[in-house]
Order: C-alpha cells, then sequence, then structure tokens
C-alpha cells in the first residue's frame, strides 16, 4: 500500500500518534487552566512551571529517594498540588475582586521564579527519566512500531480527563463547582464553603498540571524549561477552545494535537499541491498557505488556527460569548 | 433597645420572651465606600411574617444581603434564634437555620431544575423532602431534567422558592419574590408562603407588590435612606395606610 496523498501509513500513523500523545498533554493541560480559570477568574500563567515541577519532583524521588514511578504519579501531583493551594491562599486570594490581567501577571512572575530556581539547582540541560520496566517496550503492528509507554499517556490522560469531566458535569460536587463559576457569592449564601472550595479546585487544577509532568518526564526530557516550550502552545489551544469550557478544552485539545500530526506528516501540504499547483493563478495564491501547512512549519499550525478561530468565533469554539 | 454588653445581654436574655427569633441591632453596612444602612434595629418573632417596604434605594435589599454578610463590610448586631451572625462568615450565616431568595432569583443557567434544586445544603432539619416539593410545585416535576437557562420567570421564581424549602431553613429572606410575575403564579406564591406561615416559618419579605405583602403580613417595616422609620402593625394598616402610602410614593 503507498499511502494517501503522498504520505506512506507508516508516516501518516506515526505522525498521528505523536499527534494523539501531544494532544493528550494538550488536553490535560488545558482542562486545568480550563477549570482554574472557571472558578478563580485567573489565567495561570504557571501552569507550565507547575507541570515541570511535577516531571521534576518525580526525577527528584527517583533520583534521591528511589520512588518508583507509580509512586511519584501520585506523590508528585499530590505535593505540586499542595504548593498550588499555599499559593492560592498566600497570593491569588487577594487578587480575584481585581481585573484577570493581575492574575495573569502574579502566575507569570510566579513562573518566572519558579523556572529561576530549577534552572539554578539543575542547570539547562535537562536530566533523563527511564522509561518504568512494566511499560518498556512497544509492539510491531506490522505498519509501526508502537511503544507502550506512549499508549498508556494517552489512555491515563484521557482517562483523567474524562473522568474529570464526568465529576464536574454529572455529579453533586460537580453542581456546586459549576454553581460556584456562575455565582460563588449565592451559592456561599446557601452555605458552601468557597474560599474552600476555591483553594481546592486551584490545587486539582495545579495537580492537573503536575500528573502530566510525571506523564511527560520519561518521554520528553526533564528539564526547567520544559513547562514555558509547551504552555504557549496550550493557551493557544484554550483560546481555541473558548476559556473555561470543560469538554471545549478537552476535544479541542485532542483535536488540536491530532490535526498538527497530519500537517507533520505532510498531508496537507500534499493535497494542497494535488489540488491546485496545476490551476496557474491559483497554485500561486494558495501558496502561502500551502507554506503555513508544510510539515516544517507544524509548530505553528495552533497558532494560524488561533488566529483563524479568534477571526471567525471570538469566544472559541466552545465558549460563551461573555 | 437591649443593646447592652454581652453578659448583659445573656442574662436578659431569660426575660426576653422566647419567640423573638430574628433581632438585628444597630446594623450598618457599606458596599466599598459607599454606607447604605445606617443603623438599622428591627425584631422578628418567630413563626411571623414581616415586610420591608420602601422605596427604591431606601435599603431593603441591603439590610438582606447584610444579614447574610452578602455586602463589603457590616457592623451592629444580628441575632438568629440566640445566636451571634455578626463575626461569620457568609457560608456559616446559612447554616443558622437562614434561606435566601434573592430578587434576581438566582438560578443557575448550567444547572438542571433538579440541580438546582438539590443544591442548597441542608441546614438543619425539618426541611421538605424532594417528593412534597415537586407535590407542592407539580410545575416544577415534570421540568426537572430542563437547565436553569430555559426555565421561565415563573418556574424559574418557583424553583427559587422551592430550594430553599428542602434545607430545613427556619428564616426565610426573601426578596421581591413577585416580581414581573403573572397574577396566576402570583396568587400561587400567596398560597405556598401562607402554607409555610401556618407550618411556623419565620419570614422577611422585601415587597414592592403591597397588596400582594398587605393580607400576609403580621407586621411592615418602612425605610428610608438605610433607616427604619416606621412600623406598622397589621391591626393598624387601615388607620395608617395613608402614611404608608406617602412613604411609598404610591
Amino acid at each position: 500500500m503507498t499511502g494517501m496523498f503522498g504520505v506512506s501509513i507508516q508516516g501518516l500513523s506515526g505522525q498521528l500518534l505523536v499527534g494523539l500523545l501531544n494532544g493528550s498533554f494538550y488536553a490535560i493541560l488545558s482542562l486545568g487552566l480550563a477549570i482554574i480559570f472557571g472558578l478563580l477568574n485567573i489565567i495561570n500563567f504557571a501552569h507550565g512551571a507547575q507541570y515541570m515541577m511535577g516531571a521534576f519532583l518525580a526525577w527528584i524521588g527517583m533520583t534521591y529517594l528511589g520512588v518508583n514511578y507509580w509512586w511519584a504519579l501520585l506523590l508528585s501531583p499530590l505535593l505540586v498540588g499542595s504548593f498550588g493551594m499555599l499559593l492560592e491562599r498566600g497570593m491569588l486570594k487577594r487578587l480575584y475582586k481585581l481585573d484577570h490581567l493581575y492574575g495573569l501577571l502574579l502566575t507569570f512572575g510566579l513562573a518566572l521564579i519558579i523556572e529561576g530556581l530549577f534552572r539554578y539547582r539543575f542547570g539547562i540541560s535537562g536530566e533523563s527519566y527511564p522509561v518504568t520496566e512494566q511499560l518498556a517496550g512497544g509492539r510491531n503492528l506490522g505498519f509501526m512500531f508502537l511503544p507502550k509507554y506512549r499508549v498508556w499517556v494517552v489512555v491515563a490522560s484521557l482517562a483523567v480527563c474524562f473522568g474529570t469531566w464526568y465529576v464536574i458535569e454529572r455529579t453533586k460536587l460537580g453542581s456546586y463547582l459549576r454553581a460556584g463559576t456562575e455565582n460563588p457569592a449565592l451559592l456561599q449564601a446557601f452555605g458552601i464553603n468557597v474560599p474552600l472550595m476555591i483553594t481546592l479546585t486551584y490545587g486539582y487544577g495545579v495537580a492537573l498540571a503536575a500528573f502530566a509532568g510525571v506523564l511527560a518526564a520519561p518521554i520528553f526530557n526533564v528539564n526547567p524549561v520544559m513547562g514555558s516550550n509547551l504552555i504557549i502552545t496550550v493557551f493557544a489551544v484554550v483560546v481555541v477552545g473558548g476559556m473555561g469550557s470543560i469538554m471545549g478544552s478537552i476535544v479541542t485539545g485532542l483535536g488540536l494535537g491530532l490535526i498538527e500530526g497530519i500537517v507533520k506528516s505532510g498531508m496537507i501540504a500534499n493535497l494542497l499541491s494535488a489540488t491546485f499547483d496545476s490551476v496557474p493563478v491559483a497554485g500561486s495564491i494558495v501558496y502561502p498557505i500551502k507554506l503555513l501547512f508544510s510539515p516544517e512549519a507544524s509548530a505553528v499550525t495552533v497558532f494560524v488556527i488561533m488566529a483563524i478561530v479568534l477571526l471567525v468565533r471570538p469566544a472559541g469554539l466552545f465558549g460563551r460569548e461573555r | 433597645m437591649g443593646s447592652g454588653t454581652e453578659p448583659a445581654v445573656s442574662s436578659i436574655s431569660a426575660f426576653v420572651p422566647r419567640f423573638e427569633y430574628l433581632r438585628v441591632t444597630g446594623l450598618h453596612a457599606f458596599y466599598g465606600e459607599s454606607h447604605i444602612l445606617h443603623g438599622i434595629d428591627f425584631t422578628v418573632n418567630r413563626g411571623e411574617l414581616v415586610t420591608l417596604l420602601g422605596r427604591n434605594g431606601a435599603g431593603r435589599t441591603t439590610t438582606l444581603k447584610a444579614i447574610l454578610g452578602l455586602v463589603g463590610k457590616r457592623t451592629g448586631s444580628i441575632m438568629v434564634n440566640g445566636r451571634e451572625g455578626i463575626g461569620l462568615p457568609t457560608h456559616k450565616i446559612a447554616h443558622l437555620g437562614i434561606g435566601y431568595c434573592p430578587e434576581e432569583r438566582g438560578i443557575y443557567a448550567s444547572l438542571s431544575l433538579e440541580e438546582n434544586l438539590l443544591l442548597p445544603p441542608i441546614v438543619s432539619s425539618g426541611g421538605m423532602s424532594l417528593e412534597e416539593i415537586y407535590e407542592m410545585f407539580p410545575q416544577l416535576a415534570v421540568r426537572k431534567n430542563i437547565q436553569g437557562s430555559r426555565l421561565s420567570g415563573g418556574e424559574q421564581q418557583m424553583l427559587a422558592m422551592a430550594r430553599i424549602l428542602r434545607t430545613g431553613a427556619t428564616l426565610l429572606l426573601l426578596d421581591e419574590i413577585t416580581e414581573g410575575l403573572a397574577p396566576v403564579i402570583v396568587q400561587t406564591l400567596g398560597r405556598v408562603i401562607r402554607g409555610l406561615k401556618e407550618k411556623g416559618l419565620t419570614i422577611v419579605m422585601v415587597e414592592q407588590n403591597f397588596r400582594f405583602a398587605a393580607p400576609l403580613a403580621d407586621r411592615h417595616y418602612v425605610m428610608e435612606h438605610g433607616r427604619i422609620v416606621e412600623m406598622v402593625e397589621k391591626a393598624d394598616l387601615a388607620s395608617r395606610i395613608d402614611k404608608l402610602h406617602e412613604y411609598l410614593g404610591v
């Protein structure tokens, strides 16, 4: 089989897997941002740093204390989440009555400080975290090699994402969270401890970031800037999905990861070539679009889509106009 | 009024009639820089229905909000069933046994009708069960899975009332519950309120619709510029009606 539009089936499925993997990280990180924004009205710019802390705690635990991967997957989010709750109680709490911008600036500053401290202590070159034995290796499917660990990451992130969605949309606890997002003052007048709920919610959002960090540790290099590299793309995902929408952030994260993978495979550029290159004028008009969707430009795909979505639907695909 | 020091109040309490359920003393409330309530004093006895009357901006809604701690800052004393509420955070005040129905109704758009109904936590025993509530408001039972955003104004008001009856609250603060509703729904609400009075609930009502409030209420407090300026007993209503109209500007 020769594949589709000049892309081998091996190439395409490989890129789709990478896309799904990236999409899982986008989904879980933008989900955390969405939950935090919904209730706290704060754009958590420290999310990338908290993701990095999750990965680093796993590495530190393994290197100095012999904590294995599975324990790290549990403990690291708990610790980083608790750290988040302290931040909320000590700092963020004071900003709720102010504009979004203040929260964004504060968390941005925090991100820089946290990143700087890790850079100072661990340097920039990064550390490697081995794949745990149980998930090492993979399976040859004939047309591609499927690494076990990557499958695990996709399954684990999706399970956490949809589990979180279920709790928020379908349970009593979730109804408090949704109500708190809409009208926290009245919820508190009914007798719900809203300040505590806000602290726990921030802690959970931060823990999600740290969980993603631990998942990422064996795949990417564990280094102090791993978060800031990723978080810019995640913010673009959030803008596309619509700030504050739970299902929107999950679907958009996965979708954009996959689209990125497809672009990387070269399929879109080839498709555009096949359709328009023979047409004299159209070919040159389409040329810049082809460049934007060429495999080399796959890193900007998300941002191109973000720009288009902002023009057409400023509130995002799943967002409601405020 | 008996706004003495702490020990004095507790030693006096034996002489205070047992049925006094809400006592607001010297209540001041502020939103940021603006001073809205200037020392409110009033009492509501157990099982009594009292209205706060007055023009828009007189401070009636703020009085309810100040009782719940929903204003910027408040001072004074708010005794609910013998317990002081002024120093408590908002979420603990509800647990003194207060149910609140806000002017804008406060139905959560992203929650279904039943989720809205089940949202407020139980604050004391003796609340109505879900079945009893659906019996009282049959039209809510049919629509229980509908999103809050898709309910009609009347349904929203029924829901806002029903929601606090489930919690076992014994003191209800109701803000403009008849506002913008069709006469037939106002009649239904009148029946509901009468039923609640018979059950012995204590009710403070802010109401623009005097014709709705007059036959239900035991007493009326008239507010002006953040103060209580007049108290009218039900029995004196006929003789004082002209004065009352003067206050309300009708």
